[in-house]
């Protein structure tokens, strides 16, 4: 049964190399009626939502909207938090990820993540971007993949002539492309990044900024982000989530996908007053 | 005169005086034990060393010389060698199921309160148990007293110490190290093998020696477990049978009315306390070193 | 894309890897589980050797302190009463001692590094072996004692917990090595609840003009009761069940007396001297008291456990 489904897996995979050659862009992970609930506590309701592939895709909305909860749920990060659950389909490469079947492991290898801390390994630099390909059984020069890692993430001048030292040697900002340059090594096939630039100063900030439009050749890119202009410098498309009260989250608030769109329709002619509202700086 | 000043003859500034006094008192009667059981010892267990005391056999009742304690020492290293191999598996596995797989539902809240029920569990309950199961059954090859129950009887005082601090050290951890292992597409087993119990090695590994010395001390569960030998140990069949450790040594020859025997006795208890203080101190210290230094 | 992922040769994690991953952690399960299997192996286990003394002599063995291997009458009474006895003055004499200790290093009476050398060498006085105690409390403890017991009786051998004349072991002398070995448990309890008790507390209290031992007996120590109480009941466990050092020092009599000045006996006592030689019904006698004892052990620590749960949140 295992077997079959990872056919199906690598069949789906073949047709969509195919179909990209058509210049045809193609969505890589469709999100259908999905609602996620920690315990009785609902986050978010009924989003629908596909994310292009090669794209840079920016989840905006005021805080407790559920943006960040929408972004873990795609690499099955949630999983880790104990009474959370999830209804409606996930679809990446044409199966469910939700599905019984399908191992959470192998899901997180091909859709690799940046988190909001710098959380390098207590290991030394080489060792934190060796450690993932090796585990993913990473077969070619280990070196060779540690360098053009880090040359990706903009970090290999920098830190060239120290990959023995700890991680934490690193400055803040420094760390965070490492993270960058770890998730880069065992190329995944979508890179999710969860306000990676929360925690760091404005010149780390614009040099990550910097590092993803590098990253927009090879990856899709997928980031949660509070700051409204950073959105709009790196991402192609906007996701607009909003929180609103409701009736079944007994008082709370639950977020929904307010719009979604080019991230020049979203900025300059949105659809939704709420959007706009949003957009230029009235809540939030 | 101004009112702000102290007032030496105040009542209240009186009880204060004599309150704080009175908790002076009982922190010098709390140290007092400790610096005269181990100065007495020290001068009284220091003044019996010599060669013999490591490599003789202790005589029997009787003799003018006491011979030596070497079976004891080694039984004692043997013992607890026994009760390690089998709590740390048993531990940090059960450990490390509680901290990183268990989801605070039912069972491990069950687990975690068996573990402090446990670890409150009189030690002579341990050696009670063992022996019914054990002792007396003749279920390991027929033997009935032997290192190896007191052993076993060992390791179940050592168990709950073991997962507790397995179970915290792996809760210290940040949450962002296994996020970003997993993040990675590691495996949980992975995540936690090369990862998490790494980062809290020194932790666990200070509670495990901490424990390891408590349990070279006890006595109760080995008095009718592994009971006492006055032989050497010989070979790997001894075992099964009979074994002797300082903490027993202790016990049985500081009631003998013989001097020699009280003789080696105080020897015995110079052994033990000078080792289980020397671990106690060093791993507190290199745990209060690397406190400082760790960063994270 | 499909070269790329060609170069992970475990992109695929089927066969081996999930399982290890499966087995990994039904493992650490089953190895938790063991908690449970034991405590659970040893109430059976005590129990069920019990069984056939307790069916013989029923409730009847709690109160009768015959104890006879002749004529088979067993009784435990003298036992649970020396138990009893010893573990509640001991933690009475313990609570002022260990409290006032915890007290005095958790506030500011001597600079920092002079309260962790005292609670450093509390810390070390409570991994000294039991039986290191014991020998001590043998040669050193108890002729240092003598002249003071002879004192007691004469002055106040009225009171008939000090009726009997003294002899060399005996009941007193289990008592304050029971309190050398629970001071280091009540204290250190103490202290890191003290610790925990918040800054803000203590501000309170002195910003409206209380003095510093004012603060400590109305506001920090009620504060911090519910651990100090989880403190005792911890002590008085260890107390109950403590088996060497008693051993060593109580004299080891089942005759039962009122006095602490006569020899006496524990639960644990009777378990150290006499089930090594013990057969017949005997075992059995031995296998219900140490079933009494365990299950007062675990009543005090289920206690103890319950309030710490119930009060640990309090604060925060």
């Amino acid at each position: 049964m295992q077997d079959l489904f990872q056919q199906l897996l690598i069949k789906q995979r073949g047709s969509e190399v195919i179909k990209t050659n058509k210049k045809e862009i193609r969505e890589i992970i469709t999100l259908e009626d999905v609602s996620i609930s920690y315990g009785n506590f609902k986050a978010v309701k009924n989003v629908f939502c596909n994310f292009k592939k090669g794209k840079i895709t920016s989840l905006i909305g005021p805080s407790g909207c559920g943006k960040s909860t929408v972004l873990r749920s795609l690499n099955r990060m949630n999983d880790l938090i104990s009474n959370c659950s999830l209804k409606g389909t996930v679809t990446f490469d044409g199966v469910n990820i939700y599905d019984k079947r399908v191992d959470p492991v192998e899901v997180r290898r091909r859709i690799g993540m940046v988190f909001q801390q710098p959380n390098p390994f207590p290991k030394s630099i080489y060792e934190n971007i060796a450690f993932g390909a090796r585990i993913n059984g990473y077969k070619g020069d280990m070196a060779e993949l540690v360098e053009s890692s880090l040359r990706k993430a903009a970090l290999w001048d920098e830190c060239k002539d120290k990959l023995q030292d700890s991680g934490y040697s690193l400055s803040g900002g420094q760390q965070q492309r490492l993270c960058i340059a770890r998730t880069i090594a065992i190329q995944p096939e979508i890179i999710l990044m969860d306000e990676p630039c929360s925690a760091l100063d404005p010149i780390s900030t614009l040099k990550i900024e910097e590092t993803m439009h590098q990253l927009k050749k090879d990856f899709t890119i997928i980031i949660v982000t509070h700051n409204m202009q950073q959105a709009l410098r790196v991402s192609d498309m906007t996701a607009f989530f909003n929180a609103i009260k409701d009736e079944d989250a007994s008082g709370g608030k639950v977020g929904y996908l307010a719009e979604y769109g080019t991230t020049n329709k979203i900025f300059n002619s949105p659809k939704q007053k709420i959007t706009e509202e949003y957009i230029s700086g009235k809540f939030g | 005169m101004n009112s702000l000043f102290y007032k030496n003859k105040s009542k209240r500034g009186i009880t204060d005086k004599f309150l704080t006094g009175l908790s002076s008192i009982c922190a010098v009667i709390a140290i007092l034990p400790l610096i005269l059981v181990v100065s007495y010892i020290l001068f009284k267990g220091g003044t019996q060393l010599n060669l013999d005391l490591f490599l003789l056999e202790p005589n029997p009742a009787g003799y003018a010389d006491p011979g030596g304690i070497n079976p004891a020492l080694v039984g004692t290293l043997i013992i607890t060698s026994i009760a390690t191999l089998i709590a740390i598996p048993v531990g940090v596995g059960g450990g490390i199921y509680l901290a990183e797989y268990s989801k605070g539902g039912a069972f491990s809240r069950f687990i975690r309160f068996g573990v402090n029920v446990l670890s409150g569990v009189p030690s002579i309950i341990a050696g009670v148990f063992i022996y019914a199961l054990i002792v007396s059954t003749r279920i390991i090859f027929g033997s009935t007293y032997s290192g190896l129950a007191g052993g076993i009887a060992l390791s179940i005082l050592m168990l709950p110490s073991v997962i507790k601090t397995t179970d915290e050290g792996l809760k210290l951890v940040p949450n962002e190290l296994r996020q970003a292992s997993l993040g990675v597409g590691a495996s949980m087993y992975t995540t936690i093998l090369m990862i998490t119990l790494p980062a809290a090695f020194r932790s666990i590994a200070t509670g495990v020696i901490l424990g390891i010395a408590r349990a070279a001390g006890e006595t109760a569960p080995l008095i009718f477990t592994a009971l006492f030998s006055y032989y050497y140990v010989a070979g790997f069949d001894d075992l099964f049978y009979e074994m002797g450790s300082l903490s027993v040594l202790i016990y049985n020859f500081a009631l003998e009315p013989y001097d020699a025997q009280n003789k080696l006795a105080w020897a015995a208890s110079f052994i033990l306390v000078l080792s289980i203080l020397s671990v106690n101190i060093f791993a507190r210290l290199v745990s209060a070193i690397t406190n400082k230094t760790k960063r994270i | 894309m499909k070269e790329k992922i060609g170069i992970f040769e475990k992109r695929n994690r089927y066969g081996i890897e999930r399982n290890i991953d499966i087995i990994f952690k039904n493992s650490t399960l089953l190895l938790s589980s063991f908690v449970a299997i034991i405590l659970f192996g040893i109430i059976i286990v005590v129990f069920s050797q019990s069984l056939e003394s307790f069916s013989k002599y029923g409730l009847r063995f709690l109160t009768t302190s015959a104890w006879n291997p002749v004529t088979d009458e067993y009784g435990a009474f003298a036992a649970i009463y020396g138990t009893l006895i010893t573990s509640i003055f001991s933690i009475l004499i313990t609570i002022p001692l260990g409290v006032g200790t915890a007290i005095f290093i958790t506030e500011d009476f001597v600079p920092k590094a002079a309260r962790e050398v005292i609670g450093f060498f509390v810390e070390l006085l409570a991994a000294i072996p039991s039986v290191v105690l014991g020998i001590w409390a043998i040669f050193v403890m108890e002729p240092f004692f003598r002249g003071f017991f002879e004192f007691l009786h004469i002055r106040f051998g009225w009171i008939p917990l000090f009726s009997s004349e003294p002899t060399g072991r005996n009941s007193l002398l289990a008592i304050f090595i029971l309190v050398v070995m629970l001071l280091p448990i009540v204290t250190s309890i103490s202290r890191d609840t003290l610790n925990q008790v918040p800054q803000k507390l203590r501000n309170a209290s002195y910003g409206i003009g209380a003095s510093r031992w004012k603060t400590i007996f109305s506001v920090i120590l009620p504060a911090a009761l519910s651990g100090i109480m989880a403190g005792v009941l911890l002590g008085l466990g260890r107390a109950l069940g403590e088996t060497m050092a008693v051993t060593m020092i109580i004299g080891n009599s089942n005759s039962f007396s009122w006095s602490l000045l006569s020899p006496g006996y524990t639960i644990s006592s009777m378990l150290a001297n006499q089930f090594g030689e013990a057969d017949g019904s005997q075992v059995s006698s031995l296998f219900y008291a140490a079933f009494v004892l365990m299950i007062l052990t675990l009543v005090v620590n289920i206690l103890a456990q319950w309030l710490v749960k119930k009060f640990s949140l309090k604060y925060e």
